[in-house]
């Protein structure tokens, strides 16, 4: 694999000396030295908030360095803008992506192209730039109908278009499926050794030692060390990157007797977003004392499933959801509160918590029914009380209860939301992306919480993208694909590939359980979702989709 | 040397306070230019636009008066502005508010000496249901309601000069577009003999106690504030954000009614066809100087009330137009939308000399 050891010789195609860029609260990045050679796979390593965003903008000429030197193949330059990146030679892929919906492929290509490019002949040359680097994306076709996988696809051929040098890629796999992730690894592949250089930016430190040829380590701002990924364990990378050993979370064997807390059986939801996703036929079932993970690439449904499960999108129907026993369908979430159902949004800021209000008035938005209110009025001491216990219980890192939610970081507000939620003892708890964004010693401490309360007896549903997470946590596993969630597997008997395979919306037909004689009459081949949605349904041509296994 | 204006890390504290404290020292001293602008001696214009009516205590019952439903409504205002229900159309309210209570005087007639209980409990039924319309409009079909609230200021306006001109004009009154003078029973109590101020005092205070207690202990508001500043927050905890405009709206809308009874059943003793006069507006200044905090709304009150007087004053007798009081208004907003920038930003001294730096860019 790691043919293209750095010993080229010749100049760095980017270097970077002690760059350092101060916001008001923080120093992102303190005295960062980076050297990038051509044809190399450059990992930037670090947890969220290690200042690896930041750096990328300082390259890709979002913003200015408030010191140090950027040169670009030998010359000293100062980036003033994307264009000119661009115009230099580097490309950038990110995270999120940026299409218009309602936008053809070549014509959300044309809008980042300088001039007025003749559309025909740019989806020749993105036929021939997605043919030659086997990124299959049919050119004519409405960004809306894209996967995300293809979306990235977009992005990518956008970005070769214009021949880089330098390839930015900013965590590229979180929306991946395990399937996808390795034709992605190997465009990045050829493109090295065609000699475009690639800065990779993740914290999968599998990922990285897979690919990369080299990789710099960030923490706090600061480069805490340089190393070759193959030469290294994931002990030793994780030790670079968060300066202790990886955490790991204790369990105990789940005995799966427990009553059932939450069942779904037939829910299906048409939707009012033209691009929202319509669910068929839910069937779940949480037990007391398990976790259900339900995993998937993101967009295939969950967005509504949360909604129906929460109460944001009350059914029509009330015996779809069965909360403790009772028809929950129609209910509102604060009805579905007082039955003993807890949620964590995915979205911490604006739902999870009200940006502008204290940690103490954002504990009470869902745990007033813990003895806040006397009344109709606000028990101040014990909002603050619940407030303070939350985040010393939790470790939230914050100015105390009188902080503003909006000035805590993703992670510490992730804890505090999690722990408000725990605190009230649900008897079933929901829980979106319990680890998005949030550094690995937070993620660890949050699983291990929402494990220490399996333990007591909760019923507990998981969604999550982070694959790792579920198989750590869980003890079964099902996926959502194209609106549709498969059976649930147990974990311990399920792979990756296995679960990989099911994101794309293709799993066994589920045998008819005991309690759920009658067979589903709309149950012929299923449709693919995901990455094989929708396109693969409309042009079974099988060009393209080389899931190379 | 660059002057840079730079994000505070969180918002300060210390400037929310001082920032109208800034607005208001900025006002004045804004109005020593413009009277010297204007030709009159600054300091002693000065003197009598700020400081005359302050002079004694019938002066002060007369501040007091005018600073009431300014509070009133402001007060109510700042309920809705809490939820981020933007009523700007009190002035209509009032003035719906001061027809309603208008017509339970004028069937009462001389008869009854509690008669203006009735008319304050009418004057809120008024300014609500005029503020009604609007919540309806948007909780219903998402009409906005800064656009309703002040399109249905001009309706309420032209239903008030209708009834003072036709079926409510006095008939002994030289054909004056006004009402009968109401009777004794029909006024509001006075409270100093031989003052103009009256009842509507205490209950401009007791509201500011009530809006307190309602805006920062209890459930009710608690909810509201959420539904009015993260919708997804309030969707996801279960609040209802219909609910929090209506709260809103009627609060603006009945607080605006019960200032128009004051001024129906207290100074006026009667409905004209100029009633309103402004109050709505001011107050809409008044809330926000104020912080949208009761007792902020009481000084900010106050400190409108000597800008109105202070241009009688100045009509009075520097021979100024009284609409100057209405450009120490907008000058006073204008301060204070200034000032309050630096609530999020601080200003900060930087060496031209850094490269990578750009000023006001970032």
């Amino acid at each position: 694999m790691a043919t293209l050891h750095d010993s080229r010789p010749g100049a760095p195609r980017l270097a970077l000396r002690g760059i350092r860029k101060v916001y008001p609260a923080v120093v992102a990045n303190d005295g960062i030295d980076l050297a990038v050679m051509p044809g190399q796979i450059h990992a930037v390593l670090g947890e969220n908030g290690a200042g690896k965003s930041t750096l990328m903008k300082i390259i890709y000429g979002v913003t200015q360095p408030s010191e140090g030197e950027i040169a670009w193949e030998g010359r000293s330059v100062r980036v003033t803008s994307p264009a000119h990146a661009r115009g230099l030679g580097i490309g950038m892929v990110f995270q999120h992506f940026v299409l218009f919906d309602t936008l053809t492929v070549v014509e959300n290509v044309a809008l980042s192209l300088p001039g007025n490019p003749d559309l025909a002949d740019l989806a020749r040359r993105i036929r021939a730039v997605s043919e030659r680097y086997g990124l299959p994306v049919d050119p004519c076709r409405l960004a809306h109908g894209l996967s995300v996988g293809e979306r990235q696809r977009v992005e990518i051929i956008r970005c070769l278009l214009q021949n880089p040098k330098l390839l930015i890629m900013d965590e590229p796999t979180s929306v991946l499926t395990p399937q996808a992730v390795r034709t992605l690894f190997t465009t990045l592949r050829q493109l090295a050794a065609e000699g475009c250089s690639i800065l990779y930016i993740s914290h999968k430190l599998d990922e990285i030692r897979e690919l990369c040829h080299t990789a710099t380590v960030l923490r706090g701002g600061k480069v805490t060390g340089t190393c070759v990924p193959a030469d290294e364990s994931l002990a030793s990378m994780a030790r670079l990157m968060i300066g202790k050993e990886l955490p790991r979370c204790e369990r105990g064997a789940a005995d799966g007797t427990g009553e059932v807390r939450l069942a779904v059986r037939g829910l299906s939801q048409a939707t009012a977003d033209p691009f929202g996703v319509a669910l068929r036929d839910i069937r779940l079932e949480v037990r007391s004392g398990e976790i259900l993970g339900i995993a998937g690439v993101s967009g295939n449904g969950q967005q509504e499933l949360l909604y129906a499960l929460s109460g944001e999108a009350p059914l029509a129907d009330a015996a779809a959801i069965r909360l403790c026993g009772t028809a929950a369908g129609r209910l509102t979430p604060g009805r579905r509160r007082a039955l003993g159902l807890c949620f964590v949004p995915e979205e911490r800021l604006g739902r999870g918590a009200v940006p502008h209000m204290s940690l103490a008035r954002n504990g009470l938005l869902t745990a007033y029914g813990s003895g806040l209110l006397r009344f109709g009025m606000i028990r101040l001491r014990a909002m603050h009380e619940l407030a303070r216990h939350c985040i010393e219980r939790y470790d939230v890192k914050c100015g105390g209860p009188d902080a503003q939610a909006r000035s805590l970081s993703g992670g510490n507000l992730q804890k505090f939301i999690v722990g408000r939620e725990i605190l009230q003892c649900p008897r079933v708890l929901i829980v979106a992306q319990p680890t998005w964004g949030v550094d690995v010693g937070a993620a660890a401490f949050i699983r291990q919480a929402l494990l220490d309360l399996r333990a007591t007896g909760t019923a507990i549903l998981v969604i999550s993208e982070e694959l790792d997470e579920l198989f750590e946590i869980t003890d079964r596993i099902a996926v959502i694909a194209g609106g549709r969630l498969s059976p649930a597997t147990p974990t311990a008997q399920t792979s990756l590939e296995e679960v990989g395979m099911r994101m794309s919306g293709v799993w066994p037909e589920p045998r008819p359980a005991i309690d759920e004689p009658e067979p589903d009459p709309d149950d012929g081949p299923c449709p693919p979702a995901g990455e094989l949605e929708p396109w693969a349904r409309r042009h079974a041509t099988g060009k393209g989709h080389s899931h190379a296994a | 040397m660059l002057l840079e204006l730079e994000a505070r890390p969180t918002a300060s504290r210390r400037m929310r306070v001082l920032s109208p404290l800034a607005a208001v020292a900025l006002t004045l001293l804004a109005s020593l230019l413009l009277f010297a602008a204007l030709g009159k001696e600054p300091l002693a214009a000065f003197r009598v636009f700020f400081l005359n009516p302050l002079r004694d205590v019938h002066a002060l019952t007369e501040l007091l008066l005018k600073a009431t439903p300014l509070m009133l409504i402001a007060t109510g205002l700042a309920v809705g502005y809490r939820a981020n229900v933007w009523n700007i159309g009190a002035e209509g309210q009032f003035i719906m508010g001061a027809v309603a209570a208008t017509g339970v005087a004028l069937a009462a007639g001389d008869g009854g000496a509690w008669t203006w209980v009735a008319m304050l409990l009418a004057g809120a039924c008024g300014g609500g249901a005029w503020a009604a319309v609007p919540a309806l409009l948007r909780t219903r079909w998402r009409a906005n309601e800064i656009l309703v609230t002040l399109m249905m200021v001009y309706i309420a306006q032209f239903v008030a000069s209708w009834l003072v001109h036709g079926p409510w004009k006095n008939p002994e009154g030289f054909n004056f577009p006004q009402t009968r003078l109401f009777a004794d029973g029909s006024l509001l109590p006075i409270l100093v003999e031989g003052t103009r101020l009256n009842a509507a005092l205490p209950l401009a205070l007791a509201t500011l106690l009530v809006a307190y207690v309602f805006l920062e202990r209890s459930f009710h508001g608690y909810q509201m504030q959420v539904a009015g500043e993260a919708g997804a927050a309030a969707r996801y905890a279960g609040y209802s954000a219909s609910r929090a405009v209506w709260i809103g709206m009627l609060a603006g809308g009945a607080m605006a009614g019960v200032a128009g009874v004051a001024e129906v059943a207290g100074p006026m003793g009667q409905l004209t066809e100029s009633i309103a006069s402004g109050y709505g507006f001011a107050a809409i200044i008044v809330a926000f100087v104020g912080r949208l905090h009761p007792l902020g709304i009481c000084l900010a009150s106050l400190l409108m009330a000597l800008l109105f007087l202070g241009g009688e004053q100045a009509q009075q007798f520097i021979n100024l137009p009284s609409s100057i009081s209405k450009v120490f208004q907008g000058m006073l907003l204008f301060f204070l939308l200034g000032a309050d920038l630096f609530i999020g930003y601080r200003l900060r001294f930087a060496r031209a000399a850094n490269p990578g730096r750009l000023s006001w860019k970032t």
